[in-house]
């Protein structure tokens, strides 16, 4: 799945957002959108989930206007980790990510085994087979945050948008999940608060300013001290990861 | 695409309970067993009444309208049960029902747990449309649409009122549909108790006796359009139960899992003012249930709406059959106001049974 945002623009309240603004992503890319608050990161992510109808440009998913689609077809191309999620009361961990076979029923249809044989893998690739007959209630932020993973699983769509997934996790969560989404195989467009994050994992980094894109390309080339002391006004140091080997940013207070 | 981790997922102990009090076939057995519970509870409320009368010969009286002689029924008795009681009974589960799916559909449109048929300001607009027949007088508004009409009248303006101020950039924002009809609702009663400052001491009764609500006086002509709009709102919600599941994630989410949420929530505004207004504008304000019974629905068979909007109209309509009979039989002959049942009997219940879902642990988060 290639992802193609071509001079998209966007308007909250008559005040403009992001402007025309060039992403791409191809097929199995890891892209991640970074820039500081207000930057228009948010903004750009909802004219993919189609919360937010782009003022100018398009977005097209394989060539096709992802905003001409009948919502139940977007949904079977592109699914979405929301920043916002609710947690619904009263819902078990397998009844929610049910809710994400959404896009491949017709409204009279009964979920099939088809249906429950996808909610239990998608369960089990996120490692939360245990928690099924939980209620969602009962999990810890990092649980929560992979079951609504496993109900976007449910899409089967090949492009995965995410919206900071891994704020308020702890660490051990949030590596989990960055970890569980890049061996997923999708095409994934993520917008990511943590420097350091991005570089690890990203092919290819986006950086917003603004509202327009100040740089993209692989992390390194983009992600220059110089660069990161601009953009976000603190001191960088960008090297391998002295455990791991990935690149590596340490951020430090502008002198 | 694979499958490997490279950090293994921390793992607890499998679950000992069920997440939900009643899940998977046990559902359908609940349903039947509400079912035959509405049914035994219309029996007894055509059998009992403020008078005495034989059972034998009350129910001789059904049989024979069913089976279409009525007309050789003593016509008194007949009068008492085909005329007054069997439409009452009738009418008290159609509106327990409406108000219970009305109650669903806007906790839903809003998501708030605290949303009611009344929120938006609906219940308040009926009972000022019905002040406004006599207090206008009856020439123009009764001649034309009666003290019901102009109670639903008014009702479906005031939802499209709210409906309008309650959206930005086309899309209804929850906490202004709730603030909007919060405002609505205090406006329509501050004209009401203006309207009835007006009236002279005798209307004032007959309006006293519609704003506390009550299903005494029902008639035949009263079921019929609750009854269509209950069908074809139930039937409209069944098939949106999937999409409504979504909706409790959050809209963000549910657009995401392409749910068409504009429409749908537009959808859920009308489904849910219309069952208000016509249960409204035939018994009056009656609180409670459309709070209540769909949280009882949710503790016992979870949030899913393929199970609670189900529950919800079976359970609503046998509650209230079972608080009219009460308020009938409570202080024989007098009637007590049906009101006053359905929140004494309604928040004992309601109180124990959150008490016992918190005591279960189910969801002790």
């Amino acid at each position: 799945m290639r992802l193609d945002l071509a001079g998209v623009s966007a308007v909250i309240d008559a005040r403009p957002i992001i402007d025309d603004v060039d992403v791409t992503a191809g097929p199995g890319e890891f892209v991640a959108l970074v820039g500081p608050n207000g930057s228009g990161k948010s903004t750009l992510l909802r004219t993919v989930y189609r919360s937010l109808r782009p003022s100018g440009g398009v977005v097209r998913l394989d060539g096709q206007d992802l905003w001409r689609m009948r919502p139940r077809q977007a949904a079977r191309h592109r699914a979405v980790l929301p920043q916002h999620n609710q947690v619904a009361d009263g819902l078990s961990v397998a009844e929610v990510v049910a809710t994400g076979r959404h896009s491949h029923k017709r409204p009279l249809d009964r979920e099939n085994e088809t249906d429950r044989a996808m909610v239990a893998t998608s369960l089990e690739r996120v490692g939360m087979g245990w928690a099924a007959d939980r209620l969602m209630t009962t999990l810890s932020g990092g649980e929560r945050q992979r079951v609504l993973l496993a109900r976007a699983l449910t899409q089967q769509a090949p492009l995965l948008v995410l919206d900071e997934p891994t704020n308020h996790l702890d660490v051990g969560s949030q590596l989990l999940l960055l970890e569980l989404i890049r061996s997923l195989g999708l095409t994934l467009l993520a917008a990511l608060h943590d420097l350091d994050q991005a570089a690890a994992y990203a092919d290819r980094v986006v950086v917003l300013r603004d509202g327009r894109v100040a740089g993209q390309g692989p992390p390194l080339e983009v992600l220059t001290p110089a660069f990161i002391e601009e953009i976000f006004g603190v001191r960088a140091h960008v090297g391998p990861h002295p455990i791991t080997g990935r690149p590596h940013i340490a951020v430090a207070p502008a002198r | 695409m694979t499958d490997t981790l490279t950090a293994p997922p921390r793992t607890r102990p499998a679950p000992s309970r069920r997440p939900h009090l009643i899940s998977g076939p046990a559902t359908g057995v609940l349903l039947a067993a509400l079912a035959a519970g509405l049914v035994a509870a219309l029996v007894v409320g055509i059998s009992v009444g403020s008078v005495n009368l034989p059972l034998g010969q009350v129910w001789g009286v059904v049989w024979a309208h069913l089976s279409g002689r009525g007309a050789q029924a003593d016509p008194l008795l007949g009068q008492v049960v085909w005329e007054i009681r069997t439409p009452r009974a009738l009418l008290a589960a159609l509106a327990g029902a409406g108000l219970s799916v009305a109650g669903v559909a806007l906790q839903a449109l809003v998501r708030n747990p605290l949303a009611d048929p009344y929120v938006l300001g609906v219940s308040s607009a009926a009972s000022l449309g019905a002040v406004l027949v006599p207090a206008i007088g009856s020439t123009m508004l009764a001649g034309t649409l009666g003290v019901t009409g102009a109670a639903f009248a008014a009702a479906m303006v005031s939802a499209l009122l709210v409906y309008l101020l309650a959206q930005r950039a086309g899309r209804l924002l929850d906490s202004w549909l709730v603030l909007t009809g919060v405002a609505v609702g205090y406006l329509c009663t501050a004209a009401t108790t203006f309207v009835q400052l007006q009236l002279n001491p005798n209307e004032l009764q007959g309006m006293m006796f519609w704003l506390m609500g009550s299903v005494a006086g029902a008639s035949w002509q009263d079921l019929g359009v609750p009854a269509v709009l209950i069908v074809v709102c139930m039937l409209w919600l069944a098939l949106q139960a999937r999409a409504l599941n979504a909706l409790l994630a959050g809209e963000e989410a549910a657009i995401a899992i392409g749910v068409p949420v504009a429409t749908l929530r537009v959808g859920l505004l009308v489904a849910g003012s219309l069952l208000t207004a016509t249960v409204v504008s035939v018994v009056g304000g009656i609180g409670f249930i459309g709070l209540m019974i769909p949280h009882m629905a949710r503790f016992v068979v979870g949030a899913d709406h393929r199970r609670v909007l189900p529950v919800s109209l079976l359970a609503g309509a046998l509650f209230l059959v079972l608080v009219d009979l009460a308020a009938r039989i409570a202080d024989r002959p007098n009637e007590l106001p049906v009101g006053i049942f359905t929140t004494g009997l309604g928040v004992p219940f309601f109180l124990w049974l959150l008490r016992r879902r918190a005591r279960g642990g189910a969801d002790a988060a």
